[in-house]
């Protein structure tokens, strides 16, 4: 696998021209060929059922996969606050070019130049798609489109439908798919996960599916497979992310010879609902955008057990405002973060379990109005008060940052295409755009220009390749080895009768990516990590227990599977983790950091994307570097100040 | 605090399934209804037995996978709620619950406590959309929409697919979820000219699943959204619209 060359296929020229340019050089499909071609895509939120839509449109057989009962249940329907675009309706100085410089800051100078600023260009021929779908965004009085701020910018570019812009989004995406399923250029299957992606002479040619209802196990071939299974934020066990998302798509790719790009890049995100009891299932999200409002701040003294309302002004420390003048509580996600965890690591966090800080509204109530809050955010308030029992309108907010994006995943080309030729990745399950932090209001965009406008095009390039040529048989060889397989893996899984369940295994593994590769990470604890984690994984396998059988809806047996796959990912995790001395975006490492605890990039050393190859043992995978050049924007230390 | 639980447990579609009665105890009243569920079944599994089976994905009201009848109520006692978002403090130290799949002949029980709603995709696919192929669409601000309309688009559009509307219909009928679906898409300017072709199609494609509807308003109270029946109306009108229209074209 080594010897594979990682090549970017970054278009030549300038910046501006590059996408026009490619797409004039990539190879077209006549609309009359196109019905011969027929595409796997896996999973259904923004990017699956974008792309799915988009091809079947342009007349290629799309195939459709997911684990959901309906295509409509994807992640992506939690999205609360809004996507980014640079319309400049605001003509408060947004363009082009400032949505590409924000971006490329607020990933701290790790991601690729071409592929975000195609993205910036994108974003707006997605809110035309989007409006013309329908999605309910937000107006004026006159009829037009609204839009308010996010972090990591000073201008106001997102658009929003109320705290539901991803439902909105992907009721549209879907109903575009919807559309193609009835005309029947779009063949769903439902409550059928992808277990493993099939290879012949090194190209992607289809994949084992496994039927969650009878335990059916299937292969399904094709000219190209676009993997569109999200990210892996449930490797912590507790994050955003909903209870099924996992790596299994990416992780089996990968295993199959697609390189991994920068798996210890995740996102914590600032704003969540503190966690509340040991059973705790998942961490509740409550939007970026509250900040455009909310001010948060903690006691100034560590002792000050004080109800927030009788904590006088000056006992309070508004300590982003104070730190980050410019920015204020509008600082970007990581950067939020970590001052939160260093206000309650120094004693100051508030609650009865003193793990959170306030973000408060008084101030927004007394300017604004009551009505006018509401307006804006009644449904977070809402989802904050029946889930802490708490009014957010009386009382401030308690919140804590909580693992909710991973801006790692597969290593994909410009044409996102991966390391094996055929196979695809689009959204938050490939690498590509968001460096090392991701902005707020940006995985829309990214899930929906991969989906609708990116992967359309580049694929043509290499199906038209093809031509007169049927995917591969499913009778071929390839296919029985990888059903093979997987038939020993789940009998291997079912014959697990131990004596703990595999929820108590995720949890503990959770803890310890957490603790070692959370929000801050050092060399001693990522060794611990990697040196500890395979003997968890091997206990795991010896004393979990997996009840009933293969051939019916068993639902333990499907988390047994994934959470293999979370084992092997947080190895890899805490090997990107150890080996990237630096620290840049939501990777902090303690040894890299200024006396005043920012990060501190190496860039001489680390302006490269880590793409990780499988080697068979997931402590010990094989590295390759895509160098990351950047001629338009000047590297500096990002500064919020 | 402590309860007895009276879950449905169904093997699989052709099973007869009838109810068993659990105890559950050291709770937190501050655990989600569906963390207690969770509970239960790190136990049972421990106990050799099978855990009950249930959907829920986001645990946050917004995905609409959960969806159970708690005491005779989709998704339970408190008011525009759905079933993940529940909590134990919603109950009494002692109290009886009764936990059972939604109930209606479109929804078959594949297991335990869950049902297949895929009727309501074959709703959306006859014309739950708008007709627009990808890189068509004009300039988004062409179109100024009222923001009373959008709103009110939205209000419909806030449908979350639970099939709690559904469940809680003594005719089990679609109604309430097709008509939001609907109303979403023929109030903005976007979605008028499909309006009544759209309509047509997506009713009779629920009649072909669905009961009818009597006018009892219990979907609406059973709506974790809130979803108005006045969506109901607008669809039964544009119905018959649809329905003229298409005998002039005959």
């Amino acid at each position: 696998m080594s010897t594979v060359r990682l090549d970017a296929k970054t278009p030549p020229g300038p910046l501006a021209e590059a996408w026009d340019n490619h797409r004039f050089s990539l190879k077209l499909v006549n609309p009359a060929n196109k019905r011969h071609f027929k595409i796997i895509v896996i999973g259904t939120g923004l990017a699956g059922a974008s792309a799915a839509a988009t091809l079947a449109e342009l007349g290629y057989q799309v195939d459709v996969f997911t684990f959901h009962d309906t295509p409509r249940r994807a992640h992506s329907i939690a999205a609360q606050g809004g996507i980014n675009a640079a319309k400049n309706y605001r003509n408060d100085g947004d363009s082009v070019d400032r949505l590409f410089y924000d971006t490329i800051k607020g990933g701290d100078f790790r991601s690729r130049e071409a592929n975000v600023y195609r993205l910036a260009q994108l974003s707006l021929n997605i809110i035309d798609q989007a409006t013309a779908q329908g999605v309910p965004f937000a107006r004026e009085y006159g009829g037009l489109l609204d839009n308010r701020s996010f972090g990591g910018a000073q201008v106001a570019r997102t658009f929003y439908s109320r705290g539901q812009t991803g439902q909105q989004l992907l009721l549209g995406a879907y109903q575009a798919m919807a559309r193609q399923v009835g005309l029947g250029t779009v063949r769903l299957r439902v409550r059928t996960e992808l277990m493993d992606v099939v290879l012949k002479e090194g190209r992607a040619v289809g994949v084992v599916v496994r039927d969650l209802l009878t335990g059916e196990i299937a292969s399904h071939s094709a000219h190209a497979v676009v993997l569109c299974t999200g990210g892996y934020s449930n490797v912590y066990y507790l994050s955003t992310n909903a209870m099924t998302c996992n790596t299994t798509a990416i992780w089996r790719a990968h295993r199959r010879g697609a390189a991994f790009a920068n798996p210890c890049f995740t996102q914590i995100h600032p704003t969540c609902i503190p966690a509340a009891e040991d059973f705790q299932s998942k961490l509740t999200l409550m939007s970026e955008s509250l900040r455009n409002d909310g001010r948060v701040w903690v006691p100034a003294s560590p002792d000050d057990d004080r109800p927030p309302r009788q904590i006088p002004e000056d006992d309070r420390d508004y300590y982003l405002e104070r730190v980050y003048p410019a920015f204020g509580n509008l600082v970007p996600r990581d950067v939020a973060s970590r001052a939160a965890k260093r206000m309650v690591d120094a004693g100051h966090g508030v609650g009865s379990r003193k793990n959170g800080v306030y973000l408060d509204f008084q101030d927004a109530i007394a300017r604004l109005g009551r009505q006018a809050v509401t307006a804006r955010y009644d449904n977070l308030m809402e989802m904050y008060n029946r889930i802490t029992d708490e009014d957010p309108y009386q009382v401030p907010m308690r919140i804590y940052p909580a693992p909710h994006y991973t801006m790692g995943g597969l290593w994909v080309d410009y044409n996102l295409m991966t390391t094996i030729p055929g196979l695809y990745a689009l959204g938050e399950a490939n690498f590509s755009d968001h460096g090392a932090n991701r902005l707020g209001a940006s995985a829309l965009m990214q899930g929906l220009a991969d989906g609708y406008f990116v992967l359309p095009y580049t694929i043509g390039d290499y199906v038209a390749g093809f031509l007169n040529e049927s995917p591969v048989p499913t009778s071929d060889p390839a296919f029985a080895r990888a059903e093979a397989q997987l038939q020993e893996r789940i009998s291997g899984l079912l014959s697990m009768k131990g004596g703990r369940t595999v929820d108590d295994f995720h949890r503990q593994l959770g803890r310890v990516v957490w603790d070692e590769c959370g929000m801050s990470r050092n060399e001693e604890g990522l060794d611990r990590a990697v040196a500890h984690l395979p003997d968890l994984y091997e206990e795991f396998r010896r004393d979990a227990r997996v009840p009933g059988d293969g051939e019916s809806l068993n639902q333990t047996l499907e988390k047994a599977a994934r959470l293999e796959d979370f084992f092997e990912l947080a190895m890899a995790m805490c090997v990107d983790a150890r080996h990237r001395e630096e620290s840049c975006g939501g990777h902090f490492r303690e040894e890299h950091q200024t006396p005043q605890g920012e990060a501190v990039r190496n860039d001489e050393r680390f302006t490269t994307v880590s793409a990780w190859f499988w080697t068979g043992d997931p402590t010990r995978p094989s590295l390759q570097e895509e160098p990351l050049a950047f001629e338009n924007v000047e590297l500096t230390t990002r500064s919020y100040k | 605090m402590n309860i007895t639980l009276r879950a449905w447990r169904q093997a699989g579609p052709s099973d007869e399934g009838g109810f068993e009665t659990y105890q559950v105890s050291d709770l937190s009243s501050d655990m989600s209804f569906l963390e207690m569920l969770d509970v239960l079944n790190e136990r049972l599994t421990l106990e050799g037995l099978e855990p009950i089976a249930f959907d829920s994905d986001c645990r946050e009201g917004i995905c609409g996978a959960c969806g159970v009848m708690i005491n005779g109520r989709a998704h339970g006692p408190q008011a525009a709620t759905a079933t993940c978002q529940l909590h134990m403090r919603s109950f009494q130290d002692g109290d009886t619950i009764t936990v059972e799949p939604w109930r209606a002949a479109a929804f078959e029980v594949i297991r335990d406590l869950v049902v297949d709603r895929s009727a309501f995709d074959r709703i959306v696919e006859a014309g739950g959309f708008i007709t627009v192929a990808t890189g068509s669409a004009p300039e988004a601000n062409l179109t100024p929409v009222p923001k009373e309309t959008a709103e009110t688009a939205f209000d419909a559009a806030a449908c979350i697919g639970c099939g709690a509307c559904v469940a809680a219909c003594p005719n089990s009928a679609a109604q309430l979820f097709t008509a939001a679906k609907a109303s979403h898409l023929n109030l903005l300017p976007q979605g008028g000219a499909e309006r009544y072709v759209r309509t047509e199609r997506m009713v009779d494609t629920m009649e072909r699943f669905f009961g009818s509807c009597t006018n009892h308003g219990e979907c609406e109270a059973a709506c974790p959204k809130q979803i108005s029946i006045d969506f109901i109306a607008m669809m039964n009108r544009d119905y018959v619209k649809a329905k003229v229209n298409s005998r002039g074209n005959a």
